[in-house]
Protein backbone atom coordinates (compact mmCIF):
# COMPACT_ATOMS: atom_id res chain seq x y z
CA UNK A 1 0.00 0.00 0.00
CA UNK A 2 0.90 3.51 -1.12
CA UNK A 3 1.89 6.28 1.55
CA UNK A 4 1.60 9.36 0.31
CA UNK A 5 1.08 12.91 1.56
CA UNK A 6 -1.70 14.32 1.00
CA UNK A 7 -2.49 18.53 1.45
CA UNK A 8 -5.79 19.70 3.33
CA UNK A 9 -7.55 22.81 2.64
CA UNK A 10 -7.60 25.47 5.31
CA UNK A 11 -11.81 24.70 5.48
CA UNK A 12 -10.93 20.81 5.90
CA UNK A 13 -8.07 21.44 8.91
CA UNK A 14 -10.69 21.82 11.93
CA UNK A 15 -11.23 17.83 10.96
CA UNK A 16 -7.33 17.29 10.85
CA UNK A 17 -6.35 18.99 14.12
CA UNK A 18 -5.25 21.62 12.41
CA UNK A 19 -3.18 19.99 10.36
CA UNK A 20 -2.45 21.28 6.69
CA UNK A 21 -0.66 18.35 5.86
CA UNK A 22 -1.46 14.62 6.54
CA UNK A 23 -0.01 10.97 5.65
CA UNK A 24 -2.66 9.42 3.92
CA UNK A 25 -2.51 5.26 2.40
CA UNK A 26 -4.16 3.53 -0.23
CA UNK A 27 -3.43 2.33 -3.62
CA UNK A 28 -5.95 4.39 -4.77
CA UNK A 29 -7.27 8.04 -4.12
CA UNK A 30 -10.52 6.29 -3.42
CA UNK A 31 -8.90 4.00 -1.20
CA UNK A 32 -7.08 6.91 0.11
CA UNK A 33 -10.05 8.73 1.36
CA UNK A 34 -11.32 5.66 3.04
CA UNK A 35 -8.52 5.39 5.10
CA UNK A 36 -8.20 8.85 5.72
CA UNK A 37 -11.95 9.04 6.68
CA UNK A 38 -11.13 6.38 9.37
CA UNK A 39 -8.69 8.57 10.73
CA UNK A 40 -10.19 12.01 10.60
CA UNK A 41 -14.41 11.20 10.51
CA UNK A 42 -15.96 13.50 8.60
CA UNK A 43 -13.39 14.45 5.82
CA UNK A 44 -15.21 12.23 2.96
CA UNK A 45 -18.77 13.91 3.45
CA UNK A 46 -16.92 17.36 2.85
CA UNK A 47 -15.20 15.98 -0.34
CA UNK A 48 -17.99 13.61 -1.79
CA UNK A 49 -21.44 14.52 -2.05
CA UNK A 50 -24.43 12.74 -0.54
CA UNK A 51 -24.73 10.52 -3.61
CA UNK A 52 -20.96 9.41 -2.88
CA UNK A 53 -19.70 11.66 -5.81
CA UNK A 54 -17.10 13.97 -5.83
CA UNK A 55 -17.72 17.44 -4.85
CA UNK A 56 -17.66 19.41 -8.50
CA UNK A 57 -15.88 22.69 -6.45
CA UNK A 58 -12.82 20.22 -4.93
CA UNK A 59 -10.17 19.22 -7.31
CA UNK A 60 -7.66 16.70 -6.01
CA UNK A 61 -4.27 16.52 -7.51
CA UNK A 62 -1.98 14.05 -7.21
CA UNK A 63 1.65 15.67 -7.80
CA UNK A 64 1.00 18.63 -10.73
CA UNK A 65 -2.34 16.81 -12.29
CA UNK A 66 -5.65 16.96 -11.86
CA UNK A 67 -7.71 13.25 -11.27
CA UNK A 68 -9.84 14.18 -13.27
CA UNK A 69 -7.55 13.82 -16.37
CA UNK A 70 -5.94 10.92 -14.92
CA UNK A 71 -8.09 7.84 -14.08
CA UNK A 72 -10.54 9.89 -11.42
CA UNK A 73 -10.68 8.18 -7.88
CA UNK A 74 -8.90 5.04 -9.83
CA UNK A 75 -5.96 6.94 -10.25
CA UNK A 76 -3.22 4.90 -8.60
CA UNK A 77 -0.88 6.06 -6.06
CA UNK A 78 2.58 5.48 -5.23
CA UNK A 79 4.86 5.97 -2.62
CA UNK A 80 5.46 9.79 -1.65
CA UNK A 81 3.11 11.27 -3.71
CA UNK A 82 2.16 14.69 -2.88
CA UNK A 83 -1.62 14.65 -3.07
CA UNK A 84 -3.55 18.01 -3.28
CA UNK A 85 -7.30 18.75 -2.27
CA UNK A 86 -7.94 22.17 -3.74
CA UNK A 87 -11.56 23.45 -3.07
CA UNK A 88 -12.86 26.85 -5.15
CA UNK A 89 -12.70 29.98 -3.21
CA UNK A 90 -14.00 33.46 -4.26
CA UNK A 91 -12.85 36.38 -2.79
CA UNK A 92 -11.71 39.34 -3.57
CA UNK A 93 -12.40 42.53 -1.59
CA UNK B 1 10.04 53.17 -32.42
CA UNK B 2 6.52 54.79 -30.92
CA UNK B 3 5.50 58.55 -30.78
CA UNK B 4 6.17 59.33 -27.11
CA UNK B 5 5.97 61.92 -25.95
CA UNK B 6 10.00 62.81 -23.54
CA UNK B 7 7.69 62.70 -20.74
CA UNK B 8 5.94 59.48 -21.48
CA UNK B 9 9.78 58.39 -22.60
CA UNK B 10 11.12 59.70 -18.82
CA UNK B 11 8.33 57.73 -16.95
CA UNK B 12 8.54 54.19 -19.10
CA UNK B 13 11.89 54.18 -19.26
CA UNK B 14 12.89 51.16 -17.11
CA UNK B 15 10.60 49.59 -19.04
CA UNK B 16 11.53 50.87 -22.81
CA UNK B 17 15.10 48.92 -21.71
CA UNK B 18 13.20 45.87 -20.76
CA UNK B 19 13.92 43.48 -24.23
CA UNK B 20 10.99 42.08 -23.06
CA UNK B 21 8.87 45.45 -23.24
CA UNK B 22 10.48 47.91 -25.05
CA UNK B 23 8.99 50.53 -27.31
CA UNK B 24 6.75 47.76 -29.05
CA UNK B 25 5.33 46.82 -25.79
CA UNK B 26 5.21 49.93 -23.84
CA UNK B 27 3.05 51.35 -27.30
CA UNK B 28 1.30 48.19 -26.78
CA UNK B 29 0.42 48.79 -22.88
CA UNK B 30 -0.30 52.60 -24.10
CA UNK B 31 -2.95 51.45 -26.22
CA UNK B 32 -4.61 48.57 -24.50
CA UNK B 33 -8.00 48.47 -22.67
CA UNK B 34 -8.64 46.67 -19.59
CA UNK B 35 -11.63 46.18 -17.80
CA UNK B 36 -11.22 45.77 -13.84
CA UNK B 37 -13.72 43.57 -12.17
CA UNK B 38 -13.90 45.13 -8.27
CA UNK B 39 -12.00 48.12 -7.11
CA UNK B 40 -11.06 45.63 -3.70
CA UNK B 41 -8.99 43.82 -2.46
CA UNK B 42 -7.80 42.33 -5.43
CA UNK B 43 -8.89 45.52 -7.77
CA UNK B 44 -6.25 47.82 -5.65
CA UNK B 45 -2.96 46.86 -6.23
CA UNK B 46 -4.13 45.32 -10.20
CA UNK B 47 -5.37 49.05 -10.62
CA UNK B 48 -2.18 50.89 -9.06
CA UNK B 49 0.15 48.88 -11.40
CA UNK B 50 -1.37 48.98 -14.34
CA UNK B 51 -2.42 52.40 -14.38
CA UNK B 52 1.60 52.88 -13.24
CA UNK B 53 2.72 50.43 -16.10
CA UNK B 54 1.02 52.66 -18.62
CA UNK B 55 -2.03 50.83 -19.44
CA UNK B 56 -3.64 53.65 -21.63
CA UNK B 57 -7.46 52.60 -21.25
CA UNK B 58 -8.64 51.43 -17.42
CA UNK B 59 -12.59 50.31 -17.02
CA UNK B 60 -13.18 49.83 -13.86
CA UNK B 61 -16.36 47.88 -12.87
CA UNK B 62 -17.78 48.70 -8.91
CA UNK B 63 -20.70 48.99 -7.51
CA UNK B 64 -19.48 49.53 -3.57
CA UNK B 65 -18.47 52.66 -1.37
CA UNK B 66 -15.44 52.72 0.27
CA UNK B 67 -15.69 51.66 4.06
CA UNK B 68 -13.76 52.10 6.89
CA UNK B 69 -12.96 48.10 6.78
CA UNK B 70 -11.73 48.27 3.32
CA UNK B 71 -8.83 50.44 4.26
CA UNK B 72 -6.98 47.32 6.40
CA UNK B 73 -6.16 46.23 2.20
CA UNK B 74 -7.54 48.27 -0.38
CA UNK B 75 -4.64 50.84 -0.84
CA UNK B 76 -5.84 52.73 -3.53
CA UNK B 77 -8.56 54.20 -1.46
CA UNK B 78 -8.08 56.21 1.65
CA UNK B 79 -9.55 57.66 5.18
CA UNK B 80 -10.68 60.93 3.63
CA UNK B 81 -12.79 59.07 0.84
CA UNK B 82 -14.44 56.36 3.22
CA UNK B 83 -18.30 57.07 1.99
CA UNK B 84 -17.38 57.90 -1.76
CA UNK B 85 -17.92 55.51 -4.27
CA UNK B 86 -15.14 53.22 -4.98
CA UNK B 87 -15.32 53.64 -8.56
CA UNK B 88 -14.61 57.50 -7.91
CA UNK B 89 -12.12 57.04 -5.55
CA UNK B 90 -9.94 54.81 -7.80
CA UNK B 91 -10.15 57.11 -11.05
CA UNK B 92 -8.75 60.09 -8.58
CA UNK B 93 -5.83 58.10 -7.26
CA UNK B 94 -4.97 56.88 -11.05
CA UNK B 95 -5.30 60.18 -12.25
CA UNK B 96 -2.81 61.65 -9.66
CA UNK B 97 -0.55 58.07 -10.56
CA UNK B 98 -0.92 59.19 -14.15
CA UNK B 99 -2.47 61.20 -16.76
CA UNK B 100 -1.96 58.86 -19.18
CA UNK B 101 -4.49 56.73 -18.51
CA UNK B 102 -8.04 56.93 -19.47
CA UNK B 103 -10.06 55.56 -16.64
CA UNK B 104 -13.75 54.45 -17.17
CA UNK B 105 -15.61 53.80 -14.19
CA UNK B 106 -19.21 51.94 -14.32
CA UNK B 107 -20.97 52.16 -11.14
CA UNK B 108 -22.97 49.17 -11.62
CA UNK B 109 -23.66 45.42 -10.25
CA UNK B 110 -22.81 43.38 -12.85
CA UNK B 111 -25.51 41.07 -14.34
CA UNK B 112 -26.25 38.94 -17.33
CA UNK B 113 -28.79 41.68 -18.58
CA UNK B 114 -25.62 44.33 -18.32
CA UNK B 115 -22.12 42.20 -18.95
CA UNK B 116 -21.65 41.95 -22.52
CA UNK B 117 -22.32 45.12 -23.08
CA UNK B 118 -20.05 46.51 -21.00
CA UNK B 119 -17.01 43.45 -21.46
CA UNK B 120 -17.20 43.96 -25.63
CA UNK B 121 -15.13 47.15 -25.61
CA UNK B 122 -12.01 45.57 -23.48
CA UNK B 123 -9.25 43.09 -24.98
CA UNK B 124 -8.80 41.77 -21.44
CA UNK B 125 -10.78 41.17 -18.03
CA UNK B 126 -9.53 41.23 -14.65
CA UNK B 127 -11.37 39.10 -12.35
CA UNK B 128 -11.06 40.41 -8.98
CA UNK B 129 -14.74 40.16 -7.87
CA UNK B 130 -15.70 38.57 -4.58
CA UNK B 131 -18.54 35.72 -4.94
CA UNK B 132 -19.37 32.85 -7.46
CA UNK B 133 -22.42 33.55 -8.78
CA UNK B 134 -20.16 36.66 -10.47
CA UNK B 135 -17.24 34.69 -10.84
CA UNK B 136 -19.63 32.07 -13.01
CA UNK B 137 -21.25 34.76 -14.75
CA UNK B 138 -17.59 36.33 -15.75
CA UNK B 139 -16.28 33.73 -17.22
CA UNK B 140 -19.53 32.85 -19.09
CA UNK B 141 -19.40 36.15 -20.66
CA UNK B 142 -15.47 35.72 -21.54
CA UNK B 143 -15.80 32.43 -23.10
CA UNK B 144 -18.82 34.16 -25.12
CA UNK B 145 -16.56 37.20 -26.23
CA UNK B 146 -13.62 35.46 -26.37
CA UNK B 147 -12.18 37.44 -23.96
CA UNK B 148 -8.87 36.70 -21.88
CA UNK B 149 -9.84 36.29 -17.84
CA UNK B 150 -7.44 36.76 -15.56
CA UNK B 151 -8.51 35.29 -12.79
CA UNK B 152 -7.57 35.83 -8.70
CA UNK B 153 -9.44 34.91 -5.62
CA UNK B 154 -8.37 34.68 -1.84
CA UNK B 155 -9.44 33.13 1.15
CA UNK B 156 -7.97 33.95 4.80
CA UNK B 157 -4.20 32.58 3.74
CA UNK B 158 -4.83 31.21 0.24
CA UNK B 159 -4.72 32.64 -2.84
CA UNK B 160 -5.34 31.36 -6.67
CA UNK B 161 -4.38 32.68 -9.95
CA UNK B 162 -4.72 31.53 -13.56
CA UNK B 163 -5.36 32.89 -16.76
CA UNK B 164 -8.42 31.91 -18.69
CA UNK B 165 -7.72 32.12 -22.55
CA UNK B 166 -10.56 31.08 -24.40
CA UNK B 167 -9.96 28.17 -27.43
CA UNK B 168 -6.41 28.42 -26.02
CA UNK B 169 -6.37 26.66 -22.40
CA UNK B 170 -9.59 25.78 -19.78
CA UNK B 171 -12.39 28.47 -18.33
CA UNK B 172 -13.27 28.38 -14.66
CA UNK B 173 -15.70 25.73 -15.28
CA UNK B 174 -13.59 23.29 -17.08
CA UNK B 175 -11.50 23.97 -13.49
CA UNK B 176 -14.67 24.08 -10.99
CA UNK B 177 -17.74 22.92 -12.79
CA UNK B 178 -20.06 23.72 -10.21
CA UNK B 179 -19.96 25.83 -7.05
CA UNK B 180 -19.67 25.13 -3.60
CA UNK B 181 -23.58 24.75 -2.01
CA UNK B 182 -24.50 27.62 0.15
CA UNK B 183 -22.77 27.76 3.16
CA UNK B 184 -20.08 25.37 2.87
CA UNK B 185 -17.59 27.76 2.28
CA UNK B 186 -17.53 30.97 4.49
CA UNK B 187 -17.03 34.09 2.71
CA UNK B 188 -14.03 36.74 3.71
CA UNK B 189 -16.23 38.84 5.39
CA UNK B 190 -16.65 35.77 7.68
CA UNK B 191 -13.71 34.40 7.77
CA UNK B 192 -11.33 37.04 7.54
CA UNK B 193 -8.52 37.98 5.21
CA UNK B 194 -5.02 39.04 5.68
CA UNK B 195 -4.80 42.12 4.20
CA UNK B 196 -1.58 41.68 2.14
CA UNK B 197 -2.78 38.71 0.64
CA UNK B 198 -4.68 40.20 -2.15
CA UNK B 199 -2.13 42.88 -2.82
CA UNK B 200 0.08 39.72 -3.72
CA UNK B 201 -2.45 37.92 -5.38
CA UNK B 202 -3.60 41.12 -7.62
CA UNK B 203 0.03 42.26 -8.15
CA UNK B 204 0.10 38.37 -9.54
CA UNK B 205 -2.76 39.23 -11.85
CA UNK B 206 -1.27 42.62 -12.56
CA UNK B 207 2.09 40.96 -14.33
CA UNK B 208 -0.60 38.22 -15.74
CA UNK B 209 -2.15 41.13 -17.73
CA UNK B 210 0.99 43.03 -18.27
CA UNK B 211 1.94 39.85 -19.98
CA UNK B 212 -0.31 38.75 -21.86
CA UNK B 213 -0.61 42.87 -23.67
CA UNK B 214 3.01 42.57 -24.64
CA UNK B 215 2.75 39.26 -26.04
CA UNK B 216 4.89 37.26 -23.86
CA UNK B 217 3.25 34.11 -25.16
CA UNK B 218 1.02 31.12 -24.09
CA UNK B 219 4.33 28.95 -22.36
CA UNK B 220 5.19 31.69 -19.90
CA UNK B 221 1.75 32.52 -18.86
CA UNK B 222 -0.28 31.20 -16.57
CA UNK B 223 -2.74 29.73 -19.38
CA UNK B 224 -3.74 25.98 -17.94
CA UNK B 225 -1.79 26.76 -14.73
CA UNK B 226 -3.11 27.38 -11.69
CA UNK B 227 -0.80 28.92 -9.00
CA UNK B 228 -1.39 28.68 -5.41
CA UNK B 229 0.36 30.85 -2.83
CA UNK B 230 -0.41 30.15 0.83
CA UNK B 231 1.03 33.39 3.00
CA UNK B 232 1.06 31.84 6.02
CA UNK B 233 3.48 28.50 5.05
CA UNK B 234 5.32 31.06 2.52
CA UNK B 235 4.35 28.60 -0.21
CA UNK B 236 3.72 29.04 -4.09
CA UNK B 237 3.35 26.41 -6.44
CA UNK B 238 1.43 25.49 -9.72
CA UNK B 239 -0.64 23.03 -10.89
CA UNK B 240 -1.90 21.65 -14.16
CA UNK B 241 -5.57 23.04 -15.30
CA UNK B 242 -7.07 21.53 -18.60
CA UNK B 243 -9.64 22.48 -21.06
CA UNK B 244 -12.41 20.19 -20.19
CA UNK B 245 -13.52 19.29 -23.80
CA UNK B 246 -17.26 18.40 -22.16
CA UNK B 247 -17.63 21.44 -20.69
CA UNK B 248 -20.69 23.02 -20.63
CA UNK B 249 -19.57 26.59 -22.02
CA UNK B 250 -16.28 26.19 -23.66
CA UNK B 251 -16.20 22.62 -24.93
CA UNK B 252 -16.60 21.11 -27.97
CA UNK B 253 -20.10 20.97 -27.97
CA UNK B 254 -21.27 23.65 -25.65
CA UNK B 255 -24.69 23.31 -23.99
CA UNK B 256 -24.59 26.81 -22.46
CA UNK B 257 -24.65 29.41 -25.46
CA UNK B 258 -25.95 32.10 -23.50
CA UNK B 259 -25.97 34.00 -19.76
CA UNK B 260 -28.19 32.14 -17.55
CA UNK B 261 -29.30 33.07 -13.78
CA UNK B 262 -25.89 33.02 -11.81
CA UNK B 263 -27.58 33.60 -8.59
CA UNK B 264 -30.17 30.37 -8.89
CA UNK B 265 -27.03 28.52 -11.00
CA UNK B 266 -24.87 28.68 -7.18
CA UNK B 267 -28.62 29.10 -5.14
CA UNK B 268 -26.75 32.35 -3.57
CA UNK B 269 -27.32 36.08 -4.02
CA UNK B 270 -24.49 37.93 -6.14
CA UNK B 271 -23.07 39.88 -2.89
CA UNK B 272 -20.36 38.79 -0.35
CA UNK B 273 -23.05 37.47 2.64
Amino acid sequence: MATVKVRIPTPLQKLTGGLGEVDGDGNTVKDMFESLETKYPGIKERIYDEEGTMRRFINVYVNEEDIRFLNGEGTELKDGDDISVIPAIAGGI
Amino acid sequence: MADFTDDQIFRYARHIILPEVGGIGQEKLLNARVLCLGAGGLGAPVLMYLAAAGVGNIGIVDYDVVDMSNLQRQVIHNSDRVGELKVDSAKTFIEKLNSDVNVITINEKLTSANILDILKDYDIVVDGSDNFPTRYLVNDACVMLNKVNVHGSIFRFDGQVTVFKPKVGPCYRCLYPEPPPPGMVPSCQEAGVLGVLPGVVGSLQAVEVIKEIIGAGEDNSLVGKLLLYNAMKAEVRKLNIRRDVNCPVCGDNPTITELIDYEQFCSMPAVEI
